[in-house]
């Protein structure tokens, strides 16, 4: 295990960021915090890199308890969300900051700058002022800059989150890339669930201070801990008392078979390539989604009445209630 | 539309008018009457040995008044900024003290802690041989008490503006408190820290009031310029009085000239 948090708990005033929570994040590989904003999932991963202090608990890094050490002498490196690029010095000056510091040697040191450029495709940039570079080309030049002191664990906070959605698509599969590439034991925060599904490897569900699951995107998806994270990796609707995802329900229009729920349909909603069918069973509104060639083969309109089951491999959790 | 735009006019107007006649005018005035005889005025007072000394005094006590202000403002403004205390706000408030109170308040309380004779830390100061009031120190501890909010005032909102992103960076990348203040905090605040310096020395070189309480205006030894311009122009020597004043104002308008020229315009 490359990072072993245990009992970590953090107050800022009367709020509560974390409660008591221990993760063990496993090395080589890229592990994603997802929750909602202010869950304490930035505030656990700030705690990792030292730049926060944890009330109690302990941090240890690759088997040294870094728990009292400030963030300069743990050896990782932090990519922020709004950059925090150096904005006096030009892209090479920044990518150079922290070999500079460690008093590398002047060749050394120009060649694996050149080396982390081209890595970011920044190659061509170097001699410009951040200012000069857009958002993207910003946080690749964090990136780098982050990669170049070689640090047993990369941190990243939310680092797509000052971009733009295709930006962020782009960046998000070149950080995937990257990591198969560079193979350094990587965190990052989001609060995006796809952005979590698609590029980690597990993913740390927190919410309120506290771990809701861990999980490879898989065991997430297919089998949620409770209702919040079935609530928060996906959309949900409720058959019954059961949540289900709304694209695990089948509908039927013949006979009421066992364990269907009969009702009508009151609304029918076509969103880009899938309809999304509302069919109100008594009190409840049931949401189903479907594909637009299984929705002609039905034959249904509004007013229609259906059966709706549950598919035979669908993932369900029960309702708690509050 | 054509209303607006004259009304535009009319308040740009007034403002011009306003800064001609209550800055403009009057400066161009001392400068006029310096050189009415042509050199004359500024050739006189610069061979006479007593106000040379007074204009090297003016200078050395300004200087190391910048100096001590602007290490002790960079110090306070960071604390200011970048730290949670108790009793925070009550430092702010007080740190502005020394505009809102009159200089020559300033000048007496420091007779009355430093005084040689009976002030009340001034003796024993006295018999180690350290003399405060009516001498060098004294003359430079006024100087730098009234101007020493300056810095802090303009560099605290630049530290507020850069926030603690980048310092949080340069730690993470493994630079300690003092790489990464002269690495990262000091370029990012350059310009507050340098105008804060030239306000500084231009207010340090104009004292007046808290200078001649505490210099006792000894004629070629405690004797500033401003005290000079004073001293000619009550004996009548007009002339002398516009040409040291010309000079102390020539000083302080060319700083903050030569600073806004330098000054890189604002990148968004």
């Amino acid at each position: 295990m490359s990072i072993e948090i245990s009992g970590v708990s953090k107050r800022f005033g009367s709020f509560v960021a974390l409660d008591d929570v221990s993760v063990s994040i496993p090395s080589g590989q890229l592990t994603a915090l997802l929750g909602p904003s202010g869950g304490g999932k930035s505030t656990l991963l700030r705690i990792i890199a030292g730049l926060e202090q944890a009330d109690s608990g302990s941090v240890r890094i690759e088997g040294v308890d870094a728990t009292g050490l400030p963030p300069q002498k743990r050896d990782v490196g932090f990519v922020f969300q709004h950059y925090a690029a150096f904005k006096h010095m030009s892209v090479r000056r920044n990518v150079a900051f922290g070999l500079e510091i460690r008093r590398r040697p002047k060749a050394e040191i120009r060649r694996r700058v050149d080396e982390l450029l081209r890595l970011v495709h920044l190659e061509q940039f170097g001699d410009r002022l951040p200012a000069q570079l857009s958002g993207g080309q910003r946080q690749r030049m964090a990136l780098a800059r982050a990669l170049a002191v070689e640090p047993t664990v990369l941190l990243l906070d939310e680092p797509f989150g000052a971009l733009d959605a295709k930006v962020r698509k782009e960046l998000r599969d070149w950080l995937r890339r990257l990591h198969d590439e560079v193979h350094v034991t990587t965190v990052f925060v989001t609060h995006d669930q796809e952005e979590a599904l698609e590029v980690a490897d597990e993913i740390v569900v927190i919410n309120d201070g506290r771990v809701e699951q861990i999980g490879t995107p898989d065991e997430l998806y297919d089998a949620p801990a409770n209702d919040f994270v079935m609530r928060f990796l996906g959309p949900v609707t409720q058959l019954g008392d059961r949540l289900v995802r709304p694209h695990d329900l089948v509908i039927h229009t013949g006979e009421a078979a066992p364990g269907a729920v009969t009702g009508r349909v009151t609304r029918i909603t076509r969103i880009g390539f899938e309809i999304r069918v509302e069919v109100t069973a008594g009190e409840q509104v049931v949401i189903v989604t479907l594909t637009r060639t299984r929705f002609r083969a039905l034959d249904i309109g509004e007013g229609s009445t259906v059966q709706v089951a549950l598919a035979p491999e669908a993932v369900d959790a029960p309702l708690e209630v509050a | 539309m054509a209303e607006r735009g004259a009304g535009r006019y009319v308040a740009r107007l007034v403002v011009v008018a306003y800064l001609f006649f209550l800055v403009a005018w009057p400066l161009f005035l001392v400068g006029q009457n310096t050189f009415e005889g042509g050199l004359e005025n500024l050739r006189g007072i610069l061979q006479d040995p007593d106000v040379v000394h007074a204009l090297r005094l003016s200078l050395i006590v300004a200087v190391i008044a910048v100096v001590v202000n602007t290490v002790f403002g960079v110090g306070v403004s960071l604390l200011l900024v970048r730290y949670e205390f108790p009793g925070k706000r009550l430092l702010s408030a007080l740190l502005d003290v020394p505009l809102s109170v009159s200089p020559i308040v300033v000048g007496l309380s420091l007779v009355l802690v430093y005084g040689g004779r009976n002030g009340w830390f001034g003796p024993t100061l006295e018999s180690a041989g350290l003399q405060v009031i009516f001498a060098t120190p004294g003359i430079v501890m006024a100087t730098a008490f009234v101007a020493l909010p300056l810095v802090i005032r303009e560099v605290v909102p630049v530290l507020e503006e850069v926030g603690d992103e980048q310092e949080q960076a340069a730690r993470s990348l493994g630079a300690n408190a003092l790489q990464t203040f002269w690495r990262i905090t000091l370029p990012a605040i350059k310009w507050g820290v340098i105008y804060g310096v030239v306000l500084s020395l231009a207010r340090s070189l104009g004292e007046f009031g808290a200078v001649k309480v505490v210099s006792g205006n000894v004629l070629g030894e405690t004797r500033t310029t401003t005290l000079v311009v004073e001293e000619k122009y009550l004996n009548f020597d007009k002339g002398g009085a516009y040409a040291a004043a010309f000079l102390l104002a020539l000083v302080a308008v060319a700083a903050i000239i030569v600073v806004s020229l330098l000054r890189p315009k604002e990148s968004k």
